[in-house]
């Protein structure tokens, strides 16, 4: 497992997604939010949060937020992270975010990521604003006290810095390549 | 009874785990000891056929059986609830019913 502090400023990424075209950072330049989130299919936390990711991307969207999914891990070891798999569960799932395969995990080890799934949240000048997990519950939705990124968006998007800034990402390790 | 609780540290889900195992052994009233296996190495995940963190056997049998073509590594398993949800913990029905099934032979 990585040991790496997570960055302070948005890193370039040019990575294939699963809808056949490459997605830069500098897609989202214009965007007010960027929320980077470390995901993959096989792991059960990714699998529970999912719902809510695609969720955030549908609310805040119109207030010119974007969400990105990026899966990295060593999909030889797990088959259900190849790329084709990541197509078949965007599709699946109607996935309204750019679902990204970053085969080299040179993505992922410049983000400092560890966990699947992991928020790295940057402001318009791609200046990470809160980092780590969605919410305080993986397990029941309903039951959710702690909406982090939610609540760091909504600062955000009114001008004000976010009162969590960083939380403990829960799930599994990204599996690195040997 | 035996029981095996197999486990891969670097996933957070087994303390929970063990506690729901625990809660429903109580409530059961089944006194029976657990066996607690730390896999550690992708070695030992072959050796022990561990399909993700945490798996529970009772005399032998997985309480949720993987399916077929399941692989051996170190990751966290996924477990379906009865609402259809992806959970990282095993569900209460499916340990209840794996160590009643035990229990009436």
């Amino acid at each position: 497992m990585t040991t790496t502090a997570p960055i302070t400023k948005a890193a370039p990424f040019d990575l294939p997604g699963v809808d056949g075209k490459t997605h830069s950072l500098s897609d989202y330049a214009d965007k007010k939010a960027l929320a980077v989130i470390f995901t993959c299919n096989h792991c059960p936390y990714a699998r529970g949060w999912e719902d809510r990711i695609l969720q955030v991307q549908r609310d805040y969207a119109a207030q010119g937020v974007q969400v990105v999914a990026i899966s990295a891990n060593d999909a030889e070891k797990y088959p259900d992270d190849n790329f084709e798999s990541m197509k078949a569960r965007a599709q699946e799932k109607n996935f309204n975010v750019p679902y990204l395969y970053d085969e080299s995990q040179a993505v992922a080890r410049a983000y400092g990521a560890q966990r699947t799934p992991e928020v790295f949240l940057f402001d318009q000048t791609s200046t990470l604003r809160y980092h780590g997990a969605i919410d305080d519950n993986h397990e029941e939705p309903e039951a959710v006290k702690h909406t982090y990124l939610r609540d760091a968006l909504d600062s955000l998007l009114s001008g004000h810095a976010p009162v969590v800034t960083s939380t403990p990402p829960v799930g599994c390790t990204i599996k690195w390549k040997a | 009874m035996q029981i095996q609780f197999l486990y891969f540290e670097d996933c957070p889900s087994h303390e929970a785990a063990l506690e729901r195992l625990q809660q429903v052994l109580a409530e059961e009233k089944i006194a029976a000891s657990i066996e607690i296996i730390r896999v550690e190495t992708e070695e030992q995940a072959q050796e022990w056929r561990f399909v993700g963190s945490p798996t529970i056997r009772v005399n032998g049998h997985d309480i949720d059986p993987p399916p077929a073509n399941a692989y051996y590594s170190l990751t966290c398993r996924a477990y379906r609830r009865e609402d259809g949800r992806i959970s990282p913990l095993p569900p209460v029905a499916v340990i209840r019913r794996a160590l009643q099934q035990v229990e009436t032979g």
